[in-house]
């Protein structure tokens, strides 16, 4: 048997459900579709790496994805002037005072050490002070936050190209788990995963109510495009330059961790992976390594994140949600095959066709069954049948998740270590 | 005066609700995650489903607690209790059991754990809504205000009729578990199998039934937390990710497979949030004349903005994480 034939079959598969979407569907809602299976290609690639080269578990994607898109808002939205001309920057930077006076203290708190004092008092001052630290800080935001939202609404955003963005997006998303994963990583991953929940949920709460940092639920938007945009060119070509943009994004980051994967770095997380001690015994630092994959695939799914809310064109924090972000994006993993890339694809494509055709299908069937109920038992369908319906996918993206475990543990595409073994 | 009635209103007494809601849940979370190794995120559906089983059953005997003279959703707090603990044993064998049995990673049984979450919710806002729902549509809310001797003091002390039980059955609960885990066999067991299963093994623990009772009881406390809390407030049924990492972090601040330990987590987490969230200058403003003119007490001194109640959790988490792994009563760090 041919080494790629399951591959082949299940793109080709992917390919012919995509040409009917284009027939049934027209070529502007084709080349959306598509732009956004390769954001989420680049969140489940993002996600492969971590959980399939290294067994480290993210259960916050929605969180990194909302860091990455905030910071590209920031970045690439255009200059509000009435900001910069009130005294909105200045008291921003009375505030970027503290937060340095701050900073300055802690660090020299860590350094204690050096001075004969032991780590568990020196653990237990720096604590103290990030707790006062973070007090002073809440109490001394919201005055700044009143000014900037009284006199210009909102900062904006600092008017550079988009790709900047969503660089120092992929770099911001990187820093957060740089911190979190230093404080779980020495664990077993649950605490991660649980850490991570967690995190996603805070992170939006803050971009929700920092009105003066993002207009909360007010929403930013339009948001420049990296390619002309479809007011200029129309929506087809328009969306076909983003998705050309895309594919070369996808194709580069492939190559490069298809690279990885097989390099003695790929090896030697899998090995982390599959026996720790093992790992640990022949001289690897597993801690340094976990965190290593962890923060680099918190940056993929920054990029990611920025991506997708780029072409949306628009920032609104409260539609990030955890179902939608982070376990949809899980079920393209564990479907594709965790910790092959060509599976993270290959899910990504699948299962976002899957999860954007079930939305009109389960309203579809949940009408049909509402009509007829209506008729033969004189049922009455409650007034929110609509919003339940949408409850069904919740439903099956769990069931997916637990029937892929038992059944395709290695996923419908599994990593190259495995399937060149048995091929 | 008025200002440390306030005070007590705030912080004491919400604080040892909402303390004893994620205790009864971290007891149910610590015994699994002790016992059978992984973190069950399904945890807070769990809740869930006790709080709809409850109401379904309100709905069916409206009449059921004026006879006892309790509410309505108090008096069903038996038969969600033992619902859910079908149910948990049920899951456990249908999705659960099979991974274990083919010897996997523990850190697989969480993605499970995570799969029957997202089944448990979808079901529950299918069958229910996604609106939020409130036990006491038909009755009436018995409120308790308890007035000061002091002359004072002119606010009362207000606690109501669920509050009360919900105190009462957390003592009554966490009683019986004592009892079981240290007078019965079987609870013998499940303590040696959460303090080290290789050794138990070899003992002739019998693992299976061990498993049933821990996810029994689990359920059952589940349950409990899950009707009491939506007695005393509302039944939502998307608190779910909210209710997780509180939960989460009182079982790690107790120590991972330690009841007791999740029992003083879950009061410490409460505690530190209604505190956290308390606006101080309440107490300072009487201070105020004795302070010196340049002293200025604003109008808002809280740690935590209300909307960011859930940074509370997650910074004891990262704190117990870094400074202590093991928590206070010193459970596994696995």
């Amino acid at each position: 048997m041919n080494r790629y034939q399951r591959e082949i079959i299940l793109f080709s598969i992917a390919l012919v459900a995509i040409l009917v979407i284009l027939i049934g569907f027209g070529e502007a809602y084709t080349t959306r579709l598509m732009v956004e299976i390769a954001c989420h290609a680049v969140l489940a690639l993002g996600l492969t790496i971590q959980w399939g080269y290294a067994g480290v578990f993210n259960a916050g994607v929605m969180g990194f994805m909302a860091v990455g898109a905030f910071v590209t808002m920031l970045f690439s939205f255009s200059i509000n002037d009435e900001f910069w001309s009130s005294e909105g920057p200045g008291a921003l930077a009375g505030l970027g005072v503290q937060v340095l006076l701050l900073a300055i203290v802690i660090a020299a708190l860590t350094q204690l050490h050096r001075f004969g004092i032991s780590q568990r008092i020196k653990t237990a001052c720096l604590l103290t002070a990030l707790i006062i630290a973070f007090f002073v800080f809440n109490n001394a935001v919201e005055p700044v936050a009143r000014v900037i939202e009284g006199q210009a609404g909102f900062i904006g955003g600092f008017g550079l190209p988009v790709i900047v963005g969503w660089i120092a997006g992929g770099i911001a998303a990187a820093f957060v788990a740089y911190g979190i994963g230093k404080a779980c990583l020495g664990l077993r991953s649950d605490y991660l995963a649980i850490a991570t929940l967690g995190f996603a949920e805070i992170i939006k709460a803050i971009l929700k109510n920092a009105d003066w940092l993002t207009r909360g639920t007010l929403t930013v938007s339009p948001l420049p495009w990296p390619v002309p945009t479809p007011n200029d060119i129309g929506f087809v070509l328009a969306r076909s330059a983003y998705l050309s943009l895309m594919a070369v994004i996808v194709v580069a980051m492939f190559l490069l961790l298809q690279r990885a994967y097989h390099a003695p770095w790929g090896r030697m997380m899998r090995a982390i992976r599959d026996n720790e001690v093992a790992a640990a015994a022949m001289g690897k630092d597993v801690n340094f390594r976990r965190l290593e994959i962890f923060v680099l695939g918190s940056g993929l799914i920054g990029i990611g994140g920025a991506a997708l809310t780029t072409f949306g064109r628009i920032f609104d924090p409260a539609g990030f949600h955890p179902l939608k972000n982070t376990f949809v994006i899980w079920v393209m993993v564990l479907v594709g095959g965790a910790g092959s890339n060509l599976g993270a694809i290959f899910g990504a494509t699948a299962i976002y066709i899957i999860w954007t055709m079930s939305e009109p299908l389960t309203l579809f069937v949940f009408d049909v069954v509402a009509n007829y109920g209506t008729e033969w038992f004189n049922w009455e369908p409650p007034a929110d049948l609509a919003a339940r319906a949408l409850q069904t996918r919740v439903f099956l993206i769990g069931l997916t998740i637990t029937i892929a475990l038992r059944y395709v543990p290695h996923g419908l595409i599994p990593e190259d270590a495995r399937r060149l073994r048995s091929a | 005066m008025n200002e440390l009635i306030f005070f007590i209103n705030k912080v004491i007494i919400s604080g040892t609700i909402i303390g004893c809601i994620y205790a009864l849940g971290a007891v149910g979370a610590t015994l699994v995650f002790g016992i059978l190794r992984f973190a069950n995120f399904a945890h807070a559906d769990m809740m869930t489903v006790g709080a709809f089983v409850a109401l379904v059953f309100v709905s069916w005997f409206p009449g059921a607690g004026s006879v006892i003279g309790l509410p309505t959703g108090f008096v069903m707090l038996p038969i969600a209790m033992v619902f859910v603990a079908i149910m948990s044993v049920a899951l456990d064998r249908m999705f659960y059991r099979p991974l274990r049995e083919r010897n996997v990673k523990p850190i697989l049984l969480l993605v499970a754990s995570i799969g029957v979450m997202l089944m448990i919710q979808g079901l529950v806002r299918l069958f229910a809504g996604t609106a939020p729902r409130h036990f006491f549509s038909t009755e009436k809310k018995d409120i308790f205000r308890i007035e000061l001797p002091f002359e004072l003091s002119t606010r009362d002390i207000v606690i109501t009729e669920p509050q009360i039980l919900l105190i009462i059955t957390t003592i009554l609960c966490i009683f019986c578990l004592h009892r079981f885990l240290t007078g019965t066999r079987l609870g013998k067991a499940m303590r040696a199998m959460s303090d080290n299963p290789d050794l138990a093994l070899i003992t002739g623990i019998n693992t299976d039934r061990v498993v049933s009772a821990t996810w029994m009881i689990a359920g059952t406390l589940a349950a409990a937390g899950g009707v009491l809390l939506s007695l005393d407030v509302i039944l939502k049924p998307d608190l779910s990710f909210n209710l997780l990492l509180p939960i989460f972090a009182a079982a790690i601040v107790g120590g991972v497979g330690r009841p007791y330990g999740a029992i003083a987590g879950g009061l410490l987490v409460g505690f530190t949030e209604s505190l956290a969230i308390f606006n101080w200058s309440i107490l300072l403003r009487p201070l105020a004349p004795y302070l010196p003119d340049w002293v200025e007490i604003p109008s808002k001194l809280a740690f935590v903005p209300t909307e960011y109640k859930i940074v509370v959790p997650f910074v004891i988490l990262i704190v117990v994480l870094i400074w202590r792994p093991t928590g206070i009563f010193r459970g596994q760090v696995l």
